[in-house]
């Protein structure tokens, strides 16, 4: 079944989306997969060649406990990388998705999945965080506006690398 | 002081937005307690024991006669007509309402103040030196960094959901630390190179708490342009690394000692070396433009009062009392720091009433400039009086309470809220600070013993920072009782250090008793005009013990 996804392209809007969450311990056989999956990043160093050669549309998690640097050397061959938060006051994925963005140069989809609530997405987004799997609880029509909070930043993040010294 | 523009002034105006609608979903129920928790209380809204309560940051420390005169409104309009000044410069409102938080944070907008990120696990109110700018001895005016650290902190993306609360202070005096830096998670000490050049001394990894430690040093000399890249990596180590199975071993001392300093500094120069020379790194244009709000007010030009003060000395011993005191030297001849106490007998440390804090804002419009200041040893203080103006304003002090001459002496507590309000607390702590007071009433004794810190928290998460008093009192629950635990040999300045536990602990009746033995022990067995923290450390805590505890054993 379709979910819904914030998703910020040129602007925020609000899109189904398919891909299927592999659990972290998931240990099958790739041909147990279909269609469109997040497989964990384990999963995905362990069968990275076949994962790459199959038919599947591929995209990797990340925990919160993991580092960044473990999926660098993979970020072009998925479809994008999820950032898993356990809870929402668990704020390592903050650092996460900024390195990613920032040291390693992802370019690509960060989704933030797990206990994504909507008063944390203004800070996911400066993060250089681009979707939203909100949770499926709290009012996701409520989402666009949530990132309009702020009109004005003072500090460098991914979405305005100049600080606002460098502006005023 | 620091004046908004149109930035600050719409992302302080946006908050209060966001907070208000924020609440309106916690009231219907669209948001859980869970989930409001850290959103409130990066508003500064705890809920406490009675009702919520409400931290209102007081950046630094530093505040306008406006902004105090709205300070009393509000407390009168949506409080019981008294507030109370924290450890942390911080003005606390015990008995708000949750449905009236949105407006008073309005009404904290109008006159450029907030409550943002005043608690929570996040990055709090920084804080300095409360005679800042003024003090004798000072490299350079500390406060202009302080609001550089505050505007980086201000809702800074990546860090509002720390492990724990984060806390950094600055210290700019080269003779003294009366910001307790390495008591810290960064404490930041202003320094010279060689070639003149500033830049920080960085201390990481101090804090009170459970498990008091003193900050170790990171970094000897960072350049001041590094400043903010060099605190988004020790942060980032922090976010990244910091234990978040175990809320008591969650701040960032626990993983500086866990790493080893070296390992762990190592890491935060690894991590600073992608940041350096960043966007964020400080440019002149901005530190100018930071400075320009913190220049000296038009002092005029004035010599030492030497001559009228003696005579007033002569005419009143109270006056003398008080200027030993309750008086601070100022760089500036001719003029003096005034200490308004808030620690008069009968009333909780750092408690003042709404018509205190209007005659406080008057008295600064009538003699300093319109500016005050809020000292973490929960005072008040009057930066820029005239010395010629001192016998005045001493006789306005003493009308409105203000007076007590005892800054610095053993009944100048430093208190936390405890059981009477604080919903954390295994013991009551304000009855004990009162009971003490009640005992150490004479003056020329209090003034003979010289100075003493007595801190008093009323729990583990020492608020009322007992670990560094040179005599520590903590209250502590066996068996659902409340008793107090005593601690000497603490120390929060630049010889900092973290008091040693007495032995067992003792009941509230007991606390004041037991005290006056610590002290008679420290007379008998003092050299001349010996500090206690002196005495305490030349002869260590036996003699103490055997004072304290020799009823027992007999
Ligand atoms: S020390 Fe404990 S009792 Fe005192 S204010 Fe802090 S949390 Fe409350």
């Amino acid at each position: 079944m379709p979910r819904k996804l914030l998703k910020i392209e040129t602007n925020p809007s609000i899109v189904e989306d398919n891909f299927l969450f592999i659990e972290k311990d998931f240990d099958g056989d790739i041909s147990e997969l279909s269609g469109e999956v997040m497989v964990p990043s384990g999963y995905w160093s362990k069968h990275s060649e076949a994962l790459k050669s199959s038919e599947l549309k591929v995209a990797v998690w990340l925990d919160s406990d993991e580092t960044a640097d473990t999926i660098k050397d993979f970020l072009n061959d998925v479809e994008f990388v999820a950032i898993n938060f356990p809870k929402f006051a668990d704020g390592r994925g903050y650092s996460i998705a900024r390195l990613l963005r920032e040291r390693f140069g992802y370019e690509g989809e960060i989704r933030a999945i797990g206990d994504v609530l909507l008063d944390q997405l203004h800070y996911m987004k400066r993060c250089g965080i681009s979707s939203f799997e909100v949770r499926e609880d709290k009012d996701i029509e409520k989402s666009v506006n949530m990132l309009r909070t702020f009109t004005e930043s003072y500090q460098v993040a991914f979405d305005q690398m100049q600080p606002l010294f460098r502006r005023r | 002081m620091y004046k908004y523009d149109h930035y600050d002034q719409t992302i302080v105006n946006e908050r209060v937005a966001q907070f208000r609608e924020q609440t309106d979903r916690f009231l219907s129920g669209e948001l859980t307690n869970e989930e409001f928790l850290p959103l409130r209380l990066q508003n500064g809204l705890y809920v406490q024991r009675h009702a919520p309560m409400l931290r209102i940051a007081i950046p630094y420390g530093l505040f306008s006669s406006t902004q105090m005169r709205r300070l009393a409104d509000i407390t009168d309009k949506y409080d019981k007509g008294y507030a109370h000044f924290s450890t942390r410069q911080n003005l606390q409102l015990n008995w708000p309402k949750l449905e009236s938080i949105p407006d008073i944070l309005a009404e904290l907008a109008d006159v450029e103040m907030h409550a943002i990120q005043t608690s929570g696990n996040c990055i709090r109110n920084t804080t300095t030196d409360q005679f800042a700018g003024v003090a004798l001895n000072e490299l350079e005016d500390p406060r202009p960094w302080c609001e550089i650290i505050r505007q980086w902190s201000t809702f800074h993306p990546e860090f509002a959901f720390l492990p724990r609360k984060f806390k950094i202070a600055v210290n700019s005096n080269t003779e003294t630390d009366r910001a307790a830096i390495q008591v810290h998670d960064i404490g930041l000490q202003l320094v010279k190179n060689e070639n003149g050049d500033t830049g920080f001394k960085v201390l990481v990894g101090g804090g009170l708490g459970r498990t008091p430690i003193l900050g170790e040093v990171v970094n000897e000399f960072l350049p001041w342009k590094h400043l903010l890249t060099y605190l988004d990596a020790i942060l980032r180590v922090y976010n990244l690394n910091g234990r978040r199975d175990n809320k008591y071993k969650a701040r960032i001392k626990i993983l500086v000692k866990a790493m080893g300093v070296d390992a762990f500094s190592k890491l935060v120069e690894e991590e600073w070396q992608h940041l350096k020379d960043g966007p964020a790194t400080l440019t002149e244009e901005e530190f100018t433009r930071i400075k320009g709000h913190f220049t000296d007010p038009e002092y005029q030009e004035l010599e030492n009062q030497d001559k009228l003060l003696s005579e007033k000395f002569a005419e009143s011993k109270a006056f003398k009392n008080w200027f030993d005191k309750n008086v601070n030297p100022h760089k500036k001849s001719g003029y003096a720091s005034v200490t308004l106490s808030l620690k008069k007998l009968g009333v909780p440390p750092g408690d003042i009433t709404s018509k205190q804090m209007r005659k406080a804002a008057e008295l600064a419009d009538k003699y300093s400039f319109g500016e005050l200041r809020s000292s973490h040893q929960q005072n008040l203080i009057l930066a820029d009086v005239k010395q010629s103006d001192l016998p005045a304003i001493w006789e306005e002090a003493k009308a409105n309470g203000f007076a007590t001459p005892n800054v610095g002496t053993l009944t100048d507590m430093i208190c936390c809220p405890g059981g009477d309000f604080c919903a954390l607390a295994n013991a009551k702590s304000i009855p004990i600070a009162e009971a003490i007071h009640a005992k150490f009433d004479d003056l020329d004794y209090l003034y003979d013993l010289g100075d003493i810190d007595l801190n008093i928290s009323g729990c583990m998460n020492a608020c009322g920072h007992h670990h560094i008093g040179n005599i520590g009192i903590l209250g502590v629950d066996k068996k659902g009782q409340e008793f107090y635990q005593v601690s000497l040999g603490g120390s929060s300045y630049d010889d900092a250090s973290i008091g040693k536990i007495l032995g067992p602990s003792f009941n509230a009746e007991d606390v004041p008793t037991v005290i006056t033995k610590i002290i008679e022990t420290f007379v008998s067995n003092r050299t001349e005009d010996e500090l206690f923290i002196d005495t305490v450390r030349r002869l260590g805590l036996d003699p103490f013990k055997e004072a304290v505890y020799a009823k027992k054993a007999a």
